[in-house]
């Protein structure tokens, strides 16, 4: 399977990139492509012209700001996994980009294009939602931050406007009452989630005060389970307001998982990740 | 076209390509290594695994234009002054190969996951070979083989 032709520029700075891209009218910007040549390949993708931003190495690194860490959008999945900063401060997101694919994918594709991408199987995206983690955007006008509750807007659709690229992407430091974790389940090995829950927990004196639980592949975006989040919040125990996971989502039906497993696994797999949580 | 230069196993080579030509086609159909195989052709086997920089890398996932100075590893440029690689012995010694196929994707996803320090035990080698399949499935002599060149039991 060859792509169609298309042009190919080599960005060699964020506004280079931006230039590049506001070129042609259906430009598309290529980081790792490990989900847009795949999308190429099939013809489903048809872009005139490719602009490169996968040599951008001052896009990619990870750093202290203060309350938060920023990754830069270029960052590899291998070297997201690999960041001591994360590792220390924000472990769900190392731990998660580990997640993703074989070791070859995770060689060439990015952070930024995972969550720039929209694909509602995509696991780092519901590990943002979950974070509450802040999307910086830059545009011809300059930069804005963009909240991962407002980001993701359906399917393969996000906040980021053509002619805009995500540039960077910030995470809270999460403190030592704050426990974490990310249950993915899968078919085969190297697979994308057929459901996966994140969930982040505020813990007091052994039990769950507050979650933060985002779901993956449960619907045409990541989500929020905000009526378990609530029952939570006011005192339901874990196992009763597990079931309550599943509320209000529309999973899809396909090769790997019919909509009603997915409502069962999306409640087995969140209990899992809300006990996980709590211990870590 | 876009004129690019790739080094393939230490020899640098200037070549005008099409920016839509994959990785895999250029080395097999420009260069004649025809040891990286495609197996799938949709980034599920590993087959068409090489080094891109000394990291394995699926060629049929990258573009050959995405290469330009970098350098590539195929199965090709492993062994030295005709003495096998020792993850290409250790197949050898361990028939960790039958029909072949799946092997040079095999052996240099081996090697990325050995030089990368991952191959720590006999789990992480399991897992850290998910990215490759082998239709024969001899998949237990392949792991012995990657575990004798690690030197985890
Ligand atoms: C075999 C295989 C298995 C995989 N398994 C998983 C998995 O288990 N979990 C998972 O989450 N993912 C998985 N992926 C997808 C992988 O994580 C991709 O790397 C990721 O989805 C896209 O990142 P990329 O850097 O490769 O982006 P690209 O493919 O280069 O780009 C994807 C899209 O985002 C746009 N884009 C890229 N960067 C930016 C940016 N900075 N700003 C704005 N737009 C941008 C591009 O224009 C394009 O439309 C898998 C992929 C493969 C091939
Ligand atoms: S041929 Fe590239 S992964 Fe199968
Ligand atoms: S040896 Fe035949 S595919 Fe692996």
């Amino acid at each position: 399977m060859i792509p169609a032709g298309f042009d190919y520029e080599v960005a060699d700075s964020p506004a280079h990139a931006l230039e590049l891209l506001g070129s042609s009218a259906d430009a598309k910007l290529l980081a790792g492509g490990h989900s847009l040549l795949p999308a190429m390949k099939l013809r489903v993708a048809r872009p005139s012209l490719l602009v490169d931003i996968g040599r951008l190495a001052e896009s990619s690194y990870v750093r202290d700001a203060g309350v938060q860490v920023a990754i830069g959008a270029l960052t590899r999945h291998k070297d997201v996994r690999d960041a001591p900063l994360l590792r220390e401060h924000c472990p769900i997101v190392s731990f998660t980009a580990g997640e993703i694919g074989d070791p070859q994918v995770r060689h060439r594709g990015t952070i930024g294009g995972s969550i720039a991408h929209g694909d509602p199987a995509s696991d780092l995206p519901s590990v943002m939602l979950a974070l509450d983690a802040e999307l910086v955007v830059r545009g011809s006008e300059g930069e804005r931050i963009v909240p991962a509750r407002e980001f993701f807007t359906g399917v393969f659709q996000t906040a980021v406007g053509a002619g805009e690229m995500l540039v960077e992407i910030r995470v809270p430091k999460l403190g030592a009452s704050t426990g974490w974790s990310y249950v993915k389940m899968t078919r085969r090995a190297q697979d994308w989630a057929t459901v996966a829950v994140a969930a982040i927990v505020e813990r007091s004196n052994g039990s769950i005060e507050r979650a933060a639980i985002a779901l993956t592949n449960m619907g045409g975006t990541t989500l929020r389970a905000t009526a378990a989040e609530e029952a939570i919040a006011s005192g339901t125990p874990i196992d009763e307001a597990a079931a309550l996971i599943p509320e209000g989502t529309e999973p899809p039906s396909d090769y790997a998982a019919s909509a009603e497993f997915r409502l069962h696994l999306a409640e087995v797999l969140g209990k899992r990740a809300l006990a996980e949580a709590l211990e870590r | 076209m876009r004129h690019v230069a790739l080094t393939v196993n230490g020899e640098r080579h200037e070549l005008d390509l099409e920016p839509r030509a994959l990785l895999v086609y250029v080395l097999r159909e420009r260069l004649g290594l025809v040891g990286t195989t495609v197996g799938c052709d949709t980034s599920a086997c590993g087959a068409c695994t090489v080094l891109v920089n000394g990291e394995a890398v699926k060629s049929c996932t990258m573009l050959g234009v995405q290469a330009d100075e970098m350098e590539i590893t195929t199965i090709e440029g492993l062994a030295s002054n005709g003495d096998l690689h020792p993850v290409q012995q250790a197949f050898h010694d361990h028939h960790a190969l039958q029909c072949g196929f799946c092997t040079p994707g095999m052996v240099l996803a081996s090697v990325s996951l050995i030089e990368s320090g991952e191959a720590t035990s006999e789990n992480a080698i399991r897992i850290g070979l998910e990215g490759n399949l082998c239709r024969c499935t001899g998949y237990h002599n392949i792991v012995k083989a990657v575990q004798a060149v690690a030197g985890v039991s």
